[in-house]
């Protein structure tokens, strides 16, 4: 690069104090929840500006207490974070496979109603889905499942099939279609060669849209807080810790449960990570 | 290869576009009964409840020929002063965490783009509010807002000389410097730029990426300065990025629910559309009013797009 393109001696200093204030405004909230769910509560309430607990202070009760059934004195957490595991999982399942088979069909083959369905996905992605909680609410408790999981399910379902497509669509529209279409000339049927030629390849990006697409029922409390709020035994994660400020719950043990919310997202991101790079090393081989 | 059964030579006497015309239809069909049955349907009905005089326990019995079709629920919307509030409070919020992200997730896209050692640990680390679940990002600034025991309010207290602690999450507005100050609001709108602006981060990083260093590097040579480079090399080639980040933002700020109540609950002047809809819905038991809440929400939303639209149409004819 040339000299003239090297940025000037305040311009530097401006741009990393941008750099430092936006990584505390980004890393310093979660920290000092972390921190604070490591105190015992008594010390918080004394002094909050001490946030850095002392070594013999360290305390983990708050997280065994969240996590505990009401039964055995606790808050009975991990039972909510089983339930939202159960439905998000379901819900990436469901969600992947019907969109695998519909955003190839949207990005690769020429059909009739082609344009009316990517058309009519964008539309629905982009429509305020808080209208239609009103008469989804009155249809499932027609049916009877507004009380349970499943009906949450269907909900999830619902609001990912058009994100999780049009993700795939994209991905699918970058991949080389010659493979495709030797494999096709080879002989194998359509859904031998999405499975054995199609999906191989794009793994990487079905695994993104499987993460994002978990995230979003992991992290859902609308419809939750709609349906189940009467029922504690069904609570999700998000609902579950809601709910439970407005009993007299000690502020570390919620940010404890808080952290444990957590925990399964960054675990996901993590192993992720390798199997999205070991994906595309292999998608890459000639 | 084996000798063809009768279904396979029928299916190859077909020809190849005509193939590929009905495994499209197939493969996308589930999807498409799926979406008609829980967003068509619902729409419908959401229409149904809103020009009808029907209420929760009507709806065991609702069949087309006992709806008694009426406008009150929309009139009715129309007239009351907490739709208006509902709505002014929603359009500022969506407009400045709109901004407010995008401008942010962009200043900092820009600053980063040099590389430099721990770059792409200083890029994951910038996620975090984004990937971290809204519930423990509400529970967090909650506790940090805290009158009590919260971190801000005791640095406050100690070091900035506030005479009392400050509730964040429940005032409405206060004075400050004799200007009225929607304290709640701030706060609310602060948490989603906090929490949306490194999608904007990523968006336009990855569209920087892909600026050739070419251009730039000619312009530098020919005595362009560094902000003429960013206000006419850099920019224009964002622009198409910016404009799809403000069109998404703003939908979704505009309807956003989960990171507003988790925080207020609507308390302190932070009632937006669609907390104002959940509250007709749950609280007051009127599906007539929250789908009419609901449907003049989304009404006022394809307007705006529209003028979105419209608008940016005759800048590019310009």
């Amino acid at each position: 690069m040339s000299s003239a393109m090297r940025p000037s001696r305040p311009v530097n200093v401006l741009r990393w104090t941008l750099i430092t204030v936006a990584l505390v405004c980004a890393v310093g909230p979660v920290l000092y929840g972390v921190l604070l769910s490591l105190r015992p509560y008594s010390a918080v309430l004394l002094e909050p500006l001490d946030i850095v607990p002392g070594l013999g202070e360290i305390d983990l009760s708050s997280y065994v207490t969240a996590m505990k059934d009401e039964s055995a004195g606790g808050f009975g957490l991990g039972r909510f974070v089983l339930n939202s595991l159960l439905v998000a999982l379901a819900t990436v399942a469901i969600s992947i496979v019907a969109c695998i088979f519909g955003a190839y069909a949207v990005a690769r083959l020429r059909y009739r109603g082609r344009r009316f369905t990517s058309g009519i996905i964008l539309a629905v992605y982009l429509f305020p889905g808080i209208v239609l909680a009103v008469p989804k609410f009155v249809i499932l408790s027609r049916l009877g499942l507004s009380r349970s999981l499943v009906g949450l399910l269907v909900i999830y379902v619902a609001a990912t099939v058009p994100v999780a497509l049009y993700m795939m669509r994209n991905y699918f529209l970058a991949l080389p279609e010659s493979v495709e279409e030797a494999a096709l000339l080879d002989g194998c049927s359509l859904p031998t060669m999405l499975r054995r030629v199609v999906l191989p390849i794009a793994l990487p990006g079905v695994v993104a849209t499987a993460i994002y697409v978990f995230m979003i029922a992991w992290n859902e409390y609308f419809y939750a807080l709609l349906f189940l709020v009467q029922d504690r035994s069904r609570w999700t994660a998000p609902l579950g810790l809601a709910q439970l400020t407005d009993f007299q719950v000690p502020v570390t043990v919620l940010l404890a449960g808080s952290i444990a919310v957590t925990v399964p997202v960054i675990a996901i991101f993590f192993l992720a990570q390798r199997f999205m790079v070991a994906g595309l090393t292999a998608g890459a081989d000639k | 290869m084996s000798t063809p059964t009768r279904r396979s030579s029928r299916w190859e006497r077909l020809s190849r576009s005509q193939r590929e015309n009905l495994n499209g239809q197939l493969l996308t069909g589930p999807t498409l009964l799926l979406i008609a049955l829980v967003v068509l349907l619902p729409f419908l009905l959401v229409l149904v409840f809103g020009f009808s005089d029907t209420r929760l326990i009507d709806i065991p019995r609702l069949s087309p020929s006992t709806i008694e079709w009426t406008f009150d629920n929309i009139v009715d919307a129309w007239q009351s002063d907490a739709f208006w509030d509902a709505l002014w409070t929603t359009v500022i919020y969506a407009t400045l965490t709109t901004i407010g992200s995008i401008g942010v997730g962009l200043l900092l896209a820009l600053a980063l783009r040099r590389p430099f050692r721990g770059q792409g640990i200083v890029r994951a680390l910038l996620l975090i509010p984004y990937v971290l679940p809204v519930i423990a990002a509400a529970m967090i600034w909650r506790t940090m807002l805290n009158p009590q025991y919260g971190i801000v309010n005791a640095i406050g207290q100690e070091y900035l000389g506030w005479q009392s602690p400050v509730g964040f999450l429940s005032t409405t507005s206060t004075d400050v410097a004799g200007l009225p100050v929607p304290v709640s609001l701030l706060v609310v709108i602060a948490f989603e730029i906090w929490k949306s602006f490194p999608l904007a981060f990523l968006f336009v990083t990855a569209r920087l990426q892909n600026v050739p260093g070419g251009i730039e590097e000619a312009s530098a040579l020919d005595g362009a300065s560094r902000w003429q480079n960013l206000r006419h090399i850099i920019l224009p080639q964002l622009r198409g990025v910016l404009l799809l980040l403000l069109l998404i933002r703003f939908i979704w700020s505009f309807q956003n629910f989960n990171d507003v109540y988790l925080l207020t609950e609507g308390a302190g002047g932070t009632q937006v559309m669609a907390i104002k809809v959940y509250t007709e819905l749950v609280t007051r038991s009127d599906i007539g009013s929250a789908a009419a809440y609901g449907l003049l929400m989304s009404l006022v939303l394809c307007v705006l797009l529209a003028g979105y639209v419209l608008l940016s149409r005759r800048k590019e004819a310009l």
